[in-house]
């Protein structure tokens, strides 16, 4: 394993009220390439991803132990600049969300509240890094909704690159798109890697397989392995990583 | 089918008889049919009431253009154009009951927009921004108390609000700020905003806490604060819905009789300031139709008035409908979007190579 950890959780623990949903979770995400986490449903891997900018914050209830280190800093101190994480560390969701606004607005937004300059170039570098500059052609100015969801899902990810981003977190990205979609989006994440830190949940093994260069598996709460993937899909370590991609749960 | 043919045999008897599972549908289908006319007859009724109620009011507003001996005292032109004043020279005058009768009803009009619009501009921003409240930042206890108790509001009645305004608030604006009249526009619009709030409110809350939370969290996750957040996102999301509530809010406002009745002074005199008193329509219709002789001029002038209302609710509410689908048809990529931004095709900055 890379030394230089891009992102570092020290004993992590999460709450829901009683719910003990993180246990001790000591992981480090190498710099740079892509980390699957996966797992069966309800094992955490979403809430995993969602300390990682610090959305669990926003659930009444949810509490956190141990520390999570962004470049090796504590992103839980409490002089940490929330609006300034999220800008480094950039969220893509299981549905497409863009705005309801117009494919320009939508990628210019992030930009605009960080009150970062050069609008026009940022925007259309994003859209150039996710293809939809070329796709689209000249219809910047239609509404995002109207787009397909593949096209939704790549203008939510043109976004996130509009800020400069370091880390690109990503939840289900693909589990609302078409197999051929799927294909596009893990394209796009391949050519990102090497610029971006990538971290995605997923519940396909196969879409973990495909892109991944490293890969976590978690159960009921906890980190069971985490190694090169594909060590994890060849020779797992744990006899319980072996159940889970031999597809004997989960 | 059978089609005129007695039946002749038992086998084409048994033939042709229903079936018991026939039966029971026939039977259901003998319910949906009465069911289907109770909800016919129920949506005439409805609507055959509206239209009742509009041709009645016509129907005693329609002299004002037809009777040739009305017009002996009036007629549309001095409805609207100005008359010779009592003094020599013109004005706007309503006189209903002097000799000759003044029947001006551009003092009304006046009257009625000020009030209107003052109640509009304080009840906007104040339920506007307490709907942004409650649905973008209070914790949702706060929330589960404040909406319930504004909506309260909207149930107390415009009679009490108005005794509100003549006894209480009248009295106190007059001694701050020191007006000449103590009942005037903007005591009637402070009253009018009272009745108005609770509609704004509740319309624009429900508007507000209907756009998806999937929104929110994107701009969330893109760093944004929730005053951003909900200035940005949430609030363009909610527009069609806020703008529903606006309209409904004038609707109201308008239409409003007993609080400008109590509050406005109701003297008709024709002035764009906002602290001179006015009277508005329906104070006018409410006050004055009681003592109108019937069949009279003023009679009928007060029911074109009436009439006169109700088209302008009418064309408001239809207009603010036509903008609502437009905006929400906008907002679900329907509509062409207008850029607010330059397309980045015409854009040619130094970074733009």
């Amino acid at each position: 394993m890379p030394t230089a950890a891009k992102i570092e959780t020290k004993d992590l623990h999460l709450w829901y009220r009683t719910f003990h949903a993180l246990k001790g979770i000591h992981l480090a995400i190498p710099s740079r390439g892509i980390t699957a986490i996966i797992g069966p449903s309800g094992c955490g891997k979403s809430t995993l991803l969602r300390t990682f900018n610090r959305m669990n914050d926003l659930i009444p209830g949810a509490r956190v132990g141990g520390d999570v280190l962004l470049d090796g800093a504590s992103i839980y101190r409490d002089a940490l600049s929330l609006t300034q994480l999220r800008k480094r560390v950039g969220m893509v969701f299981q549905r497409p969300n863009p705005f309801p606004l117009s494919v320009y607005e939508n990628v210019a937004y992030g930009p605009k509240i960080h009150g970062m300059n050069d609008l026009h170039g940022r925007v259309r570098r994003s859209l150039e890094q996710t293809g939809l500059w070329s796709e689209l052609g000249d219809r910047w100015h239609v509404s995002a909704l109207s787009l397909p969801p593949e096209q939704q899902q790549r203008l939510c990810i043109s976004r996130l690159l509009a800020v400069e981003p370091e880390v690109l977190l990503m939840d289900e990205p693909c589990s609302a798109l078409d197999p051929i979609a799927t294909a596009r989006i893990e394209e796009l994440m391949i050519a990102l890697k090497s610029t971006y830190t990538i971290v995605i949940v997923t519940h396909n093994m196969q879409q973990a397989a495909r892109v991944s260069d490293y890969a976590a598996y978690m159960l009921l709460g906890e980190l069971v392995e985490f190694a090169e993937t594909d060590k994890v899909f060849t020779q797992p370590a744990d006899s319980r990583t072996e159940e889970y991609i031999s597809g004997r749960f989960g | 089918m059978r089609t005129g043919r007695l039946l002749s045999s038992p086998e084409e008897e048994r033939l042709t008889r229903p079936s018991p599972f026939a039966r029971r549908a026939a039977r259901g289908s003998i319910a949906d049919v009465l069911a289907a006319w109770t909800i016919k007859i129920c949506a005439t009724l409805a609507i055959a009431s509206l239209v009742l109620i509009f041709v009645f009011i016509g129907r005693e507003a329609l002299p004002i253009l037809t009777s040739e001996e009305l017009h002996e005292e009036v007629d549309v032109p001095r409805l609207f154009l100005p008359q010779p004043g009592e003094e020599g020279g013109s004005e706007f005058a309503w006189r209903p009951v002097s000799t000759p009768p003044r029947f001006s009803i551009l003092p009304l009009f006046v009257g009625t927009l000020k009030a209107t619009l003052i109640a509009l501009l304080i009840a906007i921003p104040l339920a506007v921004g307490a709907a942004i409240f409650t649905s973008e930042f209070a914790p949702s206890l706060a929330r589960e108390i404040i909406k319930p108790s504004i909506e309260i509001l909207a149930g107390i009645p415009s009679v009490v609000i108005g005794f509100f305004v003549l006894m209480v608030l009248a009295g106190w604006l007059q001694s701050v700020f020191g007006w000449t009249f103590r009942l005037n526009a903007v005591t009637a619009g402070v009253g009018l905003s009272l009745a108005v709030i609770p509609i704004v409110y509740t319309v624009s809350e429900d508007a507000l806490s209907s756009v998806p939370q999937t929104y929110r969290e994107g701009s969330i996750a893109m760093g944004a604060t929730r005053w951003q957040t909900a200035w940005r996102i949430a609030l363009p999301a909610a527009s069609p819905g806020i703008l529903a509530a606006c309209v409904l809010g004038f609707g109201r406002a308008v239409g409003e009789t007993m609080i400008v009745l109590m509050a406005s002074g109701n003297a008709a005199v024709l002035s764009f300031a906002p602290t001179d008193s006015i009277l508005t329509f329906s104070a006018a219709i409410a006050s004055e139709l009681g003592d109108a002789v019937h069949g009279g001029a003023h009679y009928h002038v007060l029911f074109f008035i009436g009439a006169f209302l109700f088209v302008l609710t009418f064309v408001t509410n239809l207009a603010g409908q036509w903008w609502v689908t437009r905006l929400g048809r906008k907002l679900r990529g329907e509509l062409v979007y207008v850029p607010t931004m330059p397309s980045p095709h015409v854009a040619t900055g130094p970074g733009d190579a």
